[in-house]
């Protein structure tokens, strides 16, 4: 599981049988199977070149989180030795943290890509936006990603989204239609045949491309290990300041003070997910490298999200009302 | 069975993907099937199981007294909308990811009792296995017939018969074997066990207390086969099967051409720019068959004669590749400079036909709007779509009798036969042999919804005439 797997391996994977059974000159039959990996990667490369071909202007989600990065690294290799065709587009919360805009920059900049922000606190600034009594604003970036969309007439825009994050994403398709208002319909959704996407859309619809739909996380952290992607540090195990609220390692930060009670300690810890700091807690772990947190992952007892999201705790439907709403 | 075993063992460096789907209503204990399986395989992590054991206890499932998994309600792990908990029903397919040390599974689990030609088309589409469910109480049911005909239709290679609740009478072997020889029969009606046309295996399964689906139950003595897990594990995937003996086929998504514009990070770790000047290469996912470099192949293109060249490059991100299989994605360099865009097919040479601007096909109807003939519509097929006609709906099949009925237009979840006038000819392909360049969609010009299911079938009098292999 840990081993690299290089093009020669890919070539060795075609395995001839046994030419003792394969009596006279008769074609040796073959055992074509690729990894699971490798079909997965393959499926990936192939729904993102589908939506470049078909769409006016397609856009990726990239927000420094594992599965954005891992999305990115597919668009690089699907259009080798040309560039990524299209734009990156992160809704920023305001709540970030900032070595992940730091490496959000650099790989933007290292990969000539062009980054468009849609910014939270300008809505808030604007008055558009109201903060949320419990601080959190992951369930705000619905409106600036809806505007972001809008503004630049994306017609497609990728996400990281993967089915075995929540039993409302279990649901959704590889090509996922939207309204006008950017709103998911869960009951009437397109039929999804074969390895043919319908991106059918009118004008102001647009289209959800998720092309590592079928993948688990261990398969992302599997895959960034042979790939060997780079990743925000904080997804490796690092010491930093926490406290526990709701069950959960929380970061201290500006935006994410400790109430009075609530001790502050150090203890080595990561991120299982990255988003906003305010309602993204850590994990306990050792694990410095990519080799232990696959080993991590694979031994877990728990959900990424449950472990580590607190706004998809709020209900059981939370993940459910916001994908209609327009979320990610 | 045995080769492709020894096969598949020799050849596990890593674990390889099984897609497989599942057929039953909610009554046939469906749901409480695939929660049994993700929970014994511990595909299940704590957190959710914690949620689902509020849940069951807050609904008093089980009883007083229940301990284990029989306080559980294994249900309740694959309901995943709101309105589906509220209404206890399952509205959409929904998709399931587990893993075993041999192989890693996805599961598309189908609704049956609401608009189960829908799912299970799209679930049996991408699926290399579907189980199908059947309450041992109620035996082979219409809905049964249904299901192994609409899986015949669509040629997915192994069929898994469930017979489900085996508890509720009493694990008796001549209810158990009453119910096999029905499958049986059903399937030999179908066609299914012959002519490499789906092999159907028959298990007693308790999917409650869980016996025969992760381990064998010795409360089934007189059942000697294996438990369902270990069929997952071990049947041949459709790649293990076919890729390597079809012929090559691969749909062109888009041409590979950046004149200059090449990647910064490939420039940065050394790429010769000077080499990928002039760079223009055909991208897509091989379909079928297998490549190698040096092959002759046909290019398909509307409006041009079939053209015959060489591969002289297989790419794949920087790595120059001496062949790839299905389904993998590449790209392709060929020794012409010919003119070649998305919607042309590459093929082995010497394999295939010329295109066609008729299209002869089964239907399965996905739309509360009903098919008319002479409606306009969409057809999607490989990387081309095109407009298209309705000519004629030349027949409905009765998924009770199996008989070919006349029909003038199709409704919601019937199978029938049409023909249609394509705006431009298609490299179409007969489904029977051809699982991808032999399937298409049908799609509303109107919104853009998909309509159906299409599978490609021969021409009339297509047999007795081989002269357009080209």
């Amino acid at each position: 599981m840990s081993t690299q797997i290089t093009n020669e391996d890919l070539e060795l994977s075609v395995l001839e049988t046994d030419a003792a059974e394969t009596p006279t000159a008769a074609p040796a039959l073959r055992s074509a199977r690729l990894s699971s990996l490798d079909t997965l990667e393959s499926e990936a490369i192939h729904i993102i070149r589908e939506v470049v071909a078909e769409f006016e202007k397609p856009a990726l989600l990239f927000s420094g989180g594992k599965d954005s990065v891992v999305m990115l690294h597919l668009a690089t290799k699907a259009f080798w030795p040309g560039k990524v065709p299209f734009p990156v587009l992160h809704v920023d919360t305001g709540h970030n943290f900032p070595e992940v805009i730091d490496f959000r920059d650099r790989t933007v900049e290292r990969l000539g890509l062009k980054l468009v922000v849609g910014s939270v606190q300008e809505f808030i600034d604007r008055g558009e936006l109201a903060e949320r009594a419990d601080g959190t604003r992951n369930p705000l970036q619905t409106v600036p990603l809806l505007d972001a969309i809008q503004r630049n007439k994306f017609d497609a825009v990728f996400g990281g989204g993967r089915r075995d994050e929540d039993k409302a994403r279990a649901k959704e398709r590889i090509l996922s239609l939207r309204d006008e208002f950017g709103q998911w319909d869960p009951r009437n959704q397109r039929p999804e045949l074969w390895n043919l996407y319908n991106g059918r859309h009118t004008v102001g619809q647009h289209v959800r491309a998720f092309p590592i739909s079928n993948w688990t996380e261990l398969d992302v952290w599997r895959y960034i290990e042979r790939e060997g992607i780079e990743l925000p540090g904080l997804y490796y195990a690092h010491e930093r300041e926490v406290y526990e609220r709701d069950g959960m390692w929380r970061a201290v930060g500006e935006v994410s003070m400790p109430k009075p009670h609530e001790e502050v300690i150090t203890k080595l810890v990561r991120y299982r997910t990255v988003g906003d700091m305010s309602c993204t807690g850590a994990v306990l772990s050792d694990a410095r490298t990519v080799a232990d947190v696959v080993v991590e992952v694979a031994a877990s007892t728990l959900t990424e999200r449950g472990a580590t999201r607190a706004d998809d705790r709020i209900s059981e439907a939370a993940m459910e009302d916001r994908k209609k709403d327009g979320y990610f | 069975m045995s080769t492709e075993t020894s096969l598949l063992e020799s050849g596990l460096r890593e674990s390889t993907l099984f897609r497989f789907a599942t057929a039953g209503s909610v009554d046939d204990g469906k749901s409480t099937l695939v929660g049994r399986l993700l929970h014994d395989s511990k595909a299940i992590l704590a957190d959710q199981l914690d949620a689902v054991a509020r849940t069951s206890a807050d609904r008093g499932f089980g009883g007083a007294g229940a301990t284990g998994t029989q306080a559980i309600d294994l249900a309740l792990l694959t309901d995943g909308l709101r309105a589906e908990r509220e209404q206890g029903i399952t509205i959409d397919v929904a998709y399931r990811y587990f893993a075993t040390d041999r192989r890693s599974f996805i599961l598309a689990d189908c609704p049956g009792h609401v608009q189960y030609t829908k799912n299970t088309v799209t679930g049996a589409s991408t699926a290399d296995a579907v189980v199908v469910l059947i309450d041992a109480r109620k035996g082979v049911l219409e809905q049964t017939r249904r299901h192994l005909s609409v899986l015949q239709l669509l040629r997915v290679a192994h069929v898994i018969v469930a017979v489900n609740k085996i508890d509720l009478v009493d694990f008796r072997e001549s209810v158990f074997r009453e119910i096999e020889t029905d499958v049986q029969k059903v399937a030999r009606e179908l066609g299914l066990g012959s002519d490499g046309i789906a092999d159907v295996v028959v298990i007693p399964v308790s999917a409650l207390d869980g016996d025969n689906v992760v381990d064998r139950s010795d409360r089934t003595p007189w059942y000697s086969g294996p438990a369902l897990l270990e069929v997952l594990e071990t049947l041949p995937a459709a790649d293990e099967l076919e890729s390597h003996l079809e012929s090559f086929r691969f749909p062109v998504q888009l041409v590979i051409r950046p004149q200059g514009a090449l990647a910064p990070d490939a420039v940065a770790a050394g790429l010769d720019v000077e080499a990928y000047r002039d760079y223009r290469a055909y991208a897509g996912q091989i379909t079928e068959g297998t490549v190698k470099l040096g092959d002759k192949v046909t290019v398909l293109s509307p409006g041009h004669e079939p053209r015959i060249t060489t591969v002289t490059g297989i790419d794949f991100a920087g790595n120059d590749l001496a062949e790839a299989t299905a389904p993998q994605s590449v790209a392709i360099r060929l020794a012409d400079e010919i003119d070649i865009a998305r919607g042309d097919t590459i093929a082995a040479a010497g394999t295939v036909r010329e295109s066609s601007a008729d299209l002869y096909a089964a239907l399965c109807w996905l739309s509360p709007k009903p098919l008319r003939e002479g409606a306009k519509v969409i057809v999607k097929h490989g990387t081309r779509t095109v407009q298209a006609l309705v000519r004629n709906v030349t027949g409905k099949l009765d998924l009770a009798t199996f008989n070919v009925e006349a029909a003038s237009s199709l409704e919601l979840n019937d199978i029938g036969n049409a023909q249609l006038r394509l705006a431009a000819p298609l490299p179409l392909e007969n489904y029977l042999h051809h699982r991808r360049t032999g399937a298409f969609l049908v799609i509303d010009p109107v919104d853009g919804n998909t309509l159906a299911a299409g599978l490609v079938k021969d021409h009339p009098g297509d047999h007795e005439d081989e002269r357009y292999v080209i």
